[in-house]
């Protein structure tokens, strides 16, 4: 791995442990996001890339029975996101996150991409109408709901509303922007849009990807992370881990061997 | 399906035959079916008709805008007075009373029980509530007007024995069960994506409840006060043994009054001759009561369509 030309972290995991109840579902995770990076996890259904992801925004605090050892840190004030004297709610408000299945929210387009700054206490019409607009020509969406504004929101397509999820996590300004396979419920052209977005997001904020596409990993992402059975197996570059990668499970895993 | 070998398949005359009998038996299946279904089909047009064609002498002898704007209810005495508005704004505020105390409370156990509940308490609350449902009216009727109505008095002293509010009340007491547990349901399918969507934005427990699963939930919490307001219209022995029953045009639930389904009762009990114009009353009534019941049943309808749930 390179030493020089590495950009600043933005997070980093130490250590890290997760168990649901008494089933250890992570083991020793160590690895670092870089700022303003994309950063993709890849590997088999179940290797726990999901639940790793969800560790960073606390998701797994509204279940019962989940327990959190080691440490995420975050930074740049160095917060270990994982320590129970954090607040899951302070931390999802740094953290944004897009699910696998779109879920706006019943309420109008622009109520949705309202809703965090709305819950963060912001009143100002101005204010509002300023950030959804600009959160809305973030996600590429802007143009096409500009004049339905007050239309419900799951009236719109499955690419669109997934745009518009993406919207409302960017209204905040997150500082890492989680996407749980974000296309895996989209046909190939909103997926693509979808792609291009995250290319373009880069710019703004740091962004840590699951995904079930190889190509899609390849294509979006500057660093990877392969993971297998709780495990990170490798972590590198993107096109080094897919050019030659030094585990043979990963290498395995891109040449379709195996998963 | 079992695998076969080539030998073993019916041939394929055989296995037409045994379609042909098994459209048979589907179609007595069917006619078993639809006569279930025509069962109750038949029973509501067979009351609508009875209602309709008793009224209908009813209003031979007493017309509509009588009927309606009338001021007294006195259909046994001498000078008989035919107004209903009488028996319906008893029966509406009861109803006000009983849904002021049914709906906000059905909801709040409802949110409570949805979104903050662990399953343990859930499991055991819901039953319990849930059976709260199946006390008897007569049994609260009694607790209306032997407790509930002291109780009253210690607060309002001018407070009569007989009272809609008691007994609205305690009919509101009576419904939250029903209200709570529909809106329950419609609350917990709501589904957990969108629940961990108002998480990750930050979103507090009740923030997501009140803005995020309520919302969602609108067409089942419509449907469930509905039921509530049909069940508060159409209440009787709550209203019977603690309201009082004298017919009195009121809009005030501390007075006693007499509603559309306790005059029922009351006059039902008494032996009124076949045909005449008190037993006419009885029917009168209850069509006015169908109506009620079904202008709310429309609008719960229209509420349902409207709010669908298109998560």
């Amino acid at each position: 791995m390179q030493i020089h030309d590495k950009p600043a972290l933005k997070a980093e995991a130490r250590s890290f442990n997760f168990f649901y109840g008494e089933v250890q579902a992570l083991k020793n995770i160590n690895m670092p996001i870089y700022d303003k990076k994309v950063t993709a996890l890849i590997g088999p259904s179940g290797c726990g890339k999901s639940t790793y992801l969800r560790s960073f925004n606390r998701m797994h605090d509204l279940y019962p029975g989940n327990r959190y050892e080691g440490e995420i840190r975050f930074h740049p004030d160095n917060t270990n996101l994982l320590s129970p004297e954090v607040d899951p709610i302070e931390v999802r408000m740094r953290v944004g996150m897009v699910f696998q299945k779109p879920n706006p929210f019943p309420k109008t387009i622009y109520e949705n991409v309202a809703y965090g700054l709305r819950v963060r206490g912001e009143r100002n019409k101005r204010v509002l109408d300023d950030k959804v607009e600009h959160a809305l020509k973030g996600a590429a969406i802007w143009g096409e709901v500009k004049d339905r504004l007050q239309d419900l929101a799951p009236n719109l397509s499955g690419g669109q509303q997934q745009r518009l999820c993406i919207a409302r996590a960017l209204a905040t300004d997150p500082e890492l922007l989680l996407f749980d396979e974000p296309t895996s419920a989209l046909d190939p052209i909103a997926t693509g849009a979808i792609e291009e977005l995250v290319h373009e997001l880069k710019k703004r904020v740091t962004i840590l990807i699951v995904t079930h596409n190889m190509q899609q990993a390849a294509r979006v992402s500057d660093y990877t992370a392969y993971m297998y059975l709780g495990e990170m197996i490798e972590f590198g570059k993107t096109d080094e881990i897919f050019i030659k990668p030094q585990d043979k499970r990963t290498e395995d895993y891109i040449t379709g061997r195996h998963g | 399906m079992t695998a076969h070998n080539a030998s073993d398949l019916p041939r394929i005359s055989d296995r037409l035959a045994k379609n042909a009998l098994r459209n048979v038996s589907e179609r007595i299946i069917e006619a078993i079916l639809f006569a279930a279904a025509a069962v109750s089909v038949l029973t509501t047009i067979g009351i609508v008709y009875v209602l309709v064609s008793e009224s209908i002498h009813f209003f031979a002898q007493v017309s509509i805008v009588d009927f309606l704007t009338d001021t007294q209810w006195t259909p046994l005495f001498d000078d008989a007075h035919f107004g209903i508005m009488v028996l319906v704004s008893g029966t509406l505020v009861s109803s006000f009373v009983a849904l002021a105390v049914a709906i906000p409370m059905g909801t709040i156990i409802a949110i409570y029980l949805s979104e903050f509940a662990n399953p343990k308490v859930r499991e055991i609350a819901k039953p319990v509530l849930e059976l709260l449902g199946g006390i008897p009216t007569i049994v609260f009727g009694y607790f209306a007007l032997l407790i509930v109505t002291p109780v009253l008095q210690k607060i309002f002293p001018e407070l009569p024995g007989f009272s809609l509010l008691s007994a609205g009340l305690v009919m509101g007491i009576m419904i939250v069960p029903y209200v709570a547990s529909l809106s329950e349901d419609a609350m917990r399918a709501v589904p957990m994506s969108l629940r961990e969507g108002a998480f990750a934005m930050g979103s507090t427990r009740l923030y997501t409840a009140l803005h995020v699963v309520v919302p969602a939930a609108f067409s089942g919490l419509a449907a469930s006060y509905i039921l509530g307001i049909s069940r508060a219209v159409g209440e009787t022995m709550i209203l019977a043994v603690a309201a009082g029953m004298q017919p009195n045009l009121t809009w005030n639930p501390m007075e006693p009054a007499a509603t559309i389904t306790s005059y029922i009762v009351q006059v039902a009990l008494g032996d009124l001759p076949h045909g005449s114009i008190g037993y006419q009353t009885i029917f009168a009534a209850g069509l006015t009561l169908l109506l009620i019941t079904l202008c709310f049943n429309i609008l719960g309808q229209w509420l349902r369509r409207k709010f669908r749930e298109n998560y």
